[in-house]
């Protein structure tokens, strides 16, 4: 066998063993492109995928008879959470980095003006301000706070831009290192659940570099996810 | 319109927001309770067993990395309890038998030959496939996992995912074969 034919009964190999993933689309967009060529190409493996697809339709056929479970799980799970002890702790867990962002940014910055990528135009970054407050609000009591720096207003019309959301566990002083280590700006939010939009340059990224940035982020004990921002 | 995500839903269930947990709950439990039942066999057992994996999302919501879809941490939360609960008590274990027990009440694939029914001879085929491969199959097929999502549920390589799927879909295939449908493969 030479070597060509070794490669192409490897690369043989490798699309067969993705075929199933092919029949429920789960596969990336370059891998199905890779598995539909095949298929064109090879009656044999076509003639397989076939057989895939009817385990597929029968596997689901199989499941969906499996019934569903009663009011009583659902009873049960809000029962036990009601009596679990980490529901009382939280309860008594007053302070919230998220609402406090939240407040903060919805008093500066009107969602109206605080971002509109449609219109190319005006975001308000709030950070500096911010995070003077953060340090004089947090945690009375703990009195250990200093002003990080004064309220700034500046506007930017293009950049990088992603979705953040930071650990639920992260403190004002972490968020803060955070923020200043990678020269991120806090742009709008929170949505649901704490989500923010967040600035990490003021000019585009080159896509690689951009996602070691996020994965480098998202190894931050501060950060809880990171995520590119959805194209408007 | 559009809906809550998973991620936002964890979220606010690690701030200890009991409705979103009831929103997630809603959305995924059928599914977690059908991949449990596969396991233990009793719809009674897979109800407590879905309550209990839950309930883990409730008190691990704040370490939830959204590395993996949420759907994806369920179901290995749901494996590792399903398979806890079959280690206490060592007579169920993971086997055809608890298996069948379960399947759909489709003829035995002689008599779904009679009727020529291909569908129900597969479904009964695979009844007859090893718990490692029925679990495969059904992550990949029914609950639509990727290569990396099963091998992060599972815990074995990407490699090793492909390969058992090859191996299960051989085997059907073989037990097909037997059961008098020729498919040309394997």
């Amino acid at each position: 066998m030479n070597t060509n034919t070794k490669i192409k009964a490897t690369e043989r190999e490798e699309i067969e063993s993705l075929l199933p993933w092919h029949a429920a689309g789960t596969l990336s967009r370059r891998e199905a492109q890779k598995v539909e060529q095949a298929l064109a190409e090879d009656a044999e493996l076509a003639a397989q995928f076939e057989t895939i697809r009817e385990d597929l339709a029968e596997t689901i056929v199989a499941n969906e008879s499996l019934g569903a479970p009663s009011a009583r799980a659902m009873q049960k799970l809000m029962a036990d959470i009601e009596a679990d002890a980490s529901t009382a702790r939280r309860a008594s867990t007053n302070f919230s980095l998220g609402e406090w962002l939240s407040d903060k940014l919805s008093a500066f910055s009107p969602r109206t003006l605080a971002w509109s990528a449609s219109a190319a135009a005006l975001a308000i970054v709030l950070q500096a301000g911010l995070l003077a407050g953060m340090f004089v609000n947090e945690r009375q009591g703990t009195s250990n706070f200093h002003t990080a720096s004064v309220p700034k207003v500046e506007t930017v019309s293009v950049g990088t831009y992603a979705m953040m959301s930071f650990a639920p566990d992260a403190n004002v002083a972490d968020v803060t290192k955070l923020l200043e280590t990678y020269k991120i700006a806090v742009v709008e939010g929170p949505t649901g659940g704490g989500v923010y939009t967040v600035r990490l340059a003021m000019t585009g990224i080159p896509k690689e570099e951009l996602s070691r940035l996020m994965k480098k982020l998202q190894d931050e004990k501060a950060v809880r996810f990171v995520g590119p921002k959805p194209t408007e | 319109m559009q809906t809550t995500s998973d991620e936002v839903l964890i979220g606010r269930i690690a701030a200890g927001d009991k409705l979103a947990m009831q929103v997630l709950f809603a959305r995924h439990h059928v599914r977690v309770y059908r991949f449990v039942l596969r396991f233990v066999g009793d719809p009674g057992r897979a109800e407590d067993l879905i309550s209990e994996v839950f309930l883990d999302v409730w008190r691990q919501a704040d370490k939830f990395e959204a590395r993996s879809q949420v759907s994806t941490w369920l179901l290995a939360i749901a494996r590792f309890k399903a398979l806890s609960a079959l280690r206490r008590r060592p007579d169920e274990e993971l086997d055809d038998e608890t298996a069948q027990a379960i399947e759909d009440q489709s003829d035995d694939p002689e008599v779904a030959m009679q009727k020529k029914d291909t569908g129900a001879i597969l479904r009964q085929c695979m009844t007859k496939l090893s718990a490692e491969h029925r679990e495969i199959i059904d992550l990949v097929y029914y609950h639509e996992k990727s290569v990396e999502e099963v091998a992060k549920i599972v815990g074995v390589p990407e490699n090793t995912v492909k390969t058992r799927m090859f191996y299960a879909r051989k085997r059907l295939g073989e037990l097909l074969k037997a059961a008098g449908v020729e498919r040309g493969w394997p």
